[in-house]
């Protein structure tokens, strides 16, 4: 299967190859000065790392530079890789299935990151592999929200569990979730309508959704899923921080990278509160959903490096 | 998570307080500081640069004379700054000598465009009374042409949605005979979200370009956008000649920094800001909150203005009043906190103001909206005597158990609150020794009474402003 990287590396093909070489040779002869670094700052901040944890990043390397007596500006980036991969840890199992029974997974996050989108890529994809797959539509906030997943729940082939608009979300994972008990399902995928984090009812709202699904199924959800935008920056964080403290998130998703946003404020989420990037998204397509790999992350945040190059 | 940048400059000029005089090492550190602010805010981090760079140069040479406002007057410079770059004026949408204007909505996925083309079709309709007309041109998200349709249902305009099988060239080109037709003044197309690199649906937009010679293309920019709204405008920019932007989830915490290098790369004004997720909710742009909120300096006038909307005005004289004579009862303080209330949830009227994000426990505490019925309740539980005069509750325990049952709480709560009152007398004394222009008092509203145009607090504001 074509990964999102190398997806990416073919769109990036065209304006790399006439530089590739070039830039190789000019890393290579580039001595280390403050502009190389300037340089990673710039590219650190460009791909959203945010200000804290690229001084972060920059340190720790500087330090590096200095103790391995590092001399060309080509050793400096798997120095910096490999701090990102140490921050990211190794990558987690991407979905955590209960041993036997029906495992409930909940997505949560703002408004517009492809919370729809991503429950129906998972349904095609779990379904594909054999699993029962049931789907909960709990977004019953916003218009047609509710025929969107539908539209989904058909392309994957996945029954969607429904109310209509305006009715409580968390009565809607209830059913879901007999449902999907009668059914014998062995995925429960719940959909929860986008909300702004600082926006006090409708977290407590959501709250209520986790409640009823952990008290209909003890230890359940067994995984919260926050769908992150990649084109979203150091708000990121705060959303993490505040769906965490209400959902107990176990993961992300990140969205759009198929777009030219990196989504590097994933690496101040793990830093701050540990939380993994567990897929990632790259298109519109049912297919443009996998597991999220940090060596391939922390490469792809330095495509840009290397194009910036060819302007010297 | 954010410190804001005023409180960050103060703390760079403290200690400066016995030289007296800013010297250029002093500046760098400022603009490291601005620079940080702007970064956390997600302004592009080459916009960033120049704009300190800008300020540096208007910094060095100010003669500071306190050292004590040297981080104010900074910040006043960088407040200034940011506003004459994000236009000193609201912009108002287009108005075609011959109807119909024509307006394109365009964007990338989950934006907001649908949203925001329906607040838009609303706002002209209720505010400008014209007569708008939508259009469903989004073929390719499942289910957005329905989106569109409930929404226009609701806000009782038009919407022309021929189906998901029409080419979205072919939709605008029959959109403009039907809103010829049908005498409609305003065309609101909604396109579908794309990529901008992605050069078969940015042609399509092109094409549609041609065929209705739109007199808006307005790009639709989530507030939280990162680093990457540069490439975004960039590239929306330069394949269409945007022509404004609406910047959306505004009411989010997040301090949109993206308005800056949206600006910054287009040119273009920001002509709406999306505050909300009813179809009302959309509202002017005004830079100097804007420039307010990427600072973190909080949106103390928008909270003006929203106090000003719910606050009758004889009621504020009478407070302000109270305030200066420190005769504030907890009479006062209900009816306040029932105005507070009426401005609308409460942690959206906190999120305004500087310095919140801070006070992490004080927001917590004070979100919890059954706090405040609880408060509410003991002090209906209390006679008027005893509203006026606290002091009778303090000394008297049969009192506060009587209130205690009387409003279902515990002897502990009353006490509470009695506590809480007493500091917040206080702190009126403070605050109103600053009013009357001196200079101690909480070293945050300090720096604000000098920001904004006319400063001050929201209570103590005469007359109705509006630009």
């Amino acid at each position: 299967m074509l990964g999102i990287f190398d997806k990416l590396k073919a769109g990036l093909t065209k304006t790399r190859q006439a530089f590739t070489e070039r830039v190789a040779t000019i890393l290579r002869r580039r001595k280390i000065d403050e502009d190389v670094y300037e340089e990673l700052e710039e590219t650190l901040l460009a791909a959203d790392v945010g200000f804290e944890t690229t001084q972060f990043l920059l340190d720790h390397m500087q330090k590096e530079a200095r103790r391995n007596k590092l001399e060309t500006a080509d050793q400096l980036v798997p120095v910096l890789q490999s701090a990102i991969n140490v921050i990211l840890g190794e990558d987690p199992e991407p979905l955590q299935f209960v041993k036997d029974g029906l495992t409930v997974i909940l997505f949560v996050g703002v408004n517009g990151v492809g919370k729809t989108t991503t429950i129906g890529k998972m349904a095609s994809k779990w379904r594909h592999e054999g699993k029962k797959v049931v789907i909960a539509a709990g977004d019953t906030f916003r218009a047609a929200a509710i025929e969107q997943l539908v539209v989904w729940g058909e392309r994957a082939g996945v029954e969607v569990i429904r109310q209509s608009t305006g009715s409580d979300a968390a009565a809607v994972i209830f059913d879901a979730i007999s449902a999907a008990k009668a059914r014998g399902a062995d995925l429960l995928l719940c959909d929860t309508a986008g909300r702004l984090q600082n926006k006090v009812h409708l977290m407590a709202e959501l709250e209520k959704v986790y409640r009823v699904i952990d008290r209909e199924i003890p230890g359940a959800p067994h995984e919260v899923f926050l769908v992150l935008d990649a084109t979203t920056g150091q708000n990121a964080i705060v959303q993490a921080k505040m769906f965490h403290e209400i959902a107990r998130v176990t993961g992300i998703v990140l969205t759009k990278l198929d777009g030219t946003a990196k989504g590097g404020v994933v690496i101040g989420v793990k830093k701050a509160l540990d939380i993994p990037v567990k897929w990632i998204g790259f298109g519109e397509g049912i297919e443009d959903l996998e597991p999220f790999s940090s060596t391939m992350f922390a490469k792809a945040l330095f495509e840009g490096f290397q194009t910036m190059e060819k302007e010297d | 998570m954010f410190e804001t940048l005023s409180d960050r400059l103060q703390n760079a000029f403290a200690r400066l307080r016995s030289k007296g005089k800013l010297t250029e090492d002093d500046v760098k550190e400022a603009m490291r500081e601005i620079r940080r602010a702007l970064l956390e805010a997600d302004v592009h981090h080459a916009v960033a640069k120049e704009f300190t760079e800008r300020i540096r140069e208007k910094a060095v040479g100010q003669e500071i004379l306190q050292s004590l406002s040297a981080g104010q007057q900074v910040v006043k410079i960088v407040h200034e700054e940011l506003i004459t770059l994000m236009g000193s004026d609201q912009a108002k949408i287009a108005r075609a000598p011959k109807p119909p204007t024509v307006v394109m909505m365009v964007g990338l996925q989950g934006a907001g465009k649908t949203t925001a083309a329906a607040k838009l079709a609303r706002h002209l309709q209720k505010k400008e009374f014209r007569r708008p007309m939508l259009v469903a041109a989004d073929i390719y998200r499942p289910a957005a042409i329905d989106q569109l349709k409930i929404l226009g249902q609701q806000i009782e305009v038009p919407v022309y949605a021929p189906g998901a099988d029409i080419a979205p060239q072919k939709i605008v080109e029959q959109a403009m005979k039907e809103a010829i037709n049908g005498s409609y003044d305003y065309l609101i197309i909604d396109t579908a979200g794309r990529l901008h690199i992605d050069d078969t649906l940015m042609d399509e937009l092109m094409q549609m370009k041609s065929i209705c010679s739109p007199h808006e293309i307005l790009l639709v920019i989530d507030a939280m956008t990162g680093q990457d709204a540069i490439t975004v405008a960039e590239h929306f920019h330069s394949k269409l000649e945007v022509t404004g932007i609406i910047m959306t989830k505004l009411d989010g915490d997040t301090r949109g920094g993206a308005a800056l290098t949206v600006r910054h790369v287009t040119g273009c004004p920001v002509k709406f800001v999306g505050t909300g997720e009813k179809t009302d909710a959309l509202e002017p742009f005004y830079p100097d909150r804007m420039a307010s909120r990427i600072l973190g300096m909080g949106d103390v006038l928008s909270l003006i203005e929203k106090a000003q909307e719910t606050i009758d005005e004889k009621q504020a004289k009478e407070l302000e009043a109270k305030f200066l004579k420190n005769e504030f009862t907890l009479e006062d303080f209900l009816s306040q906190l029932q105005q507070v209330r009426k401005m609308g949830p409460l942690e959206q009227v906190l999120g305004m103001l500087p310095g919140m994000g801070k006070l992490k426990q004080l927001q917590q505490a004070n979100v919890d909206e059954s706090q405040i019925n609880k408060v509410e309740a003991i002090i209906l539980s209390m006679s008027k005597a005893e509203r006026q005069k606290p002091e009778l509750v303090t000394k008297s325990s049969s009192r506060r158990v009587r209130i205690a049952k009387g409003s279902g709480t515990q002897v502990k709560d009353v006490n509470q609150l009695l506590r809480q009152f007493e500091d917040m007398r206080k702190m009126m004394k403070h605050l109103t020794g600053l009013t009357k222009g001196g200079k101690k008092g909480i070293a945050g509203l300090n720096a604000l009474g000098g920001l904004g145009p006319k400063g001050g607090m929201p209570f103590g504001q005469k007359g109705k402003r509006r630009r």
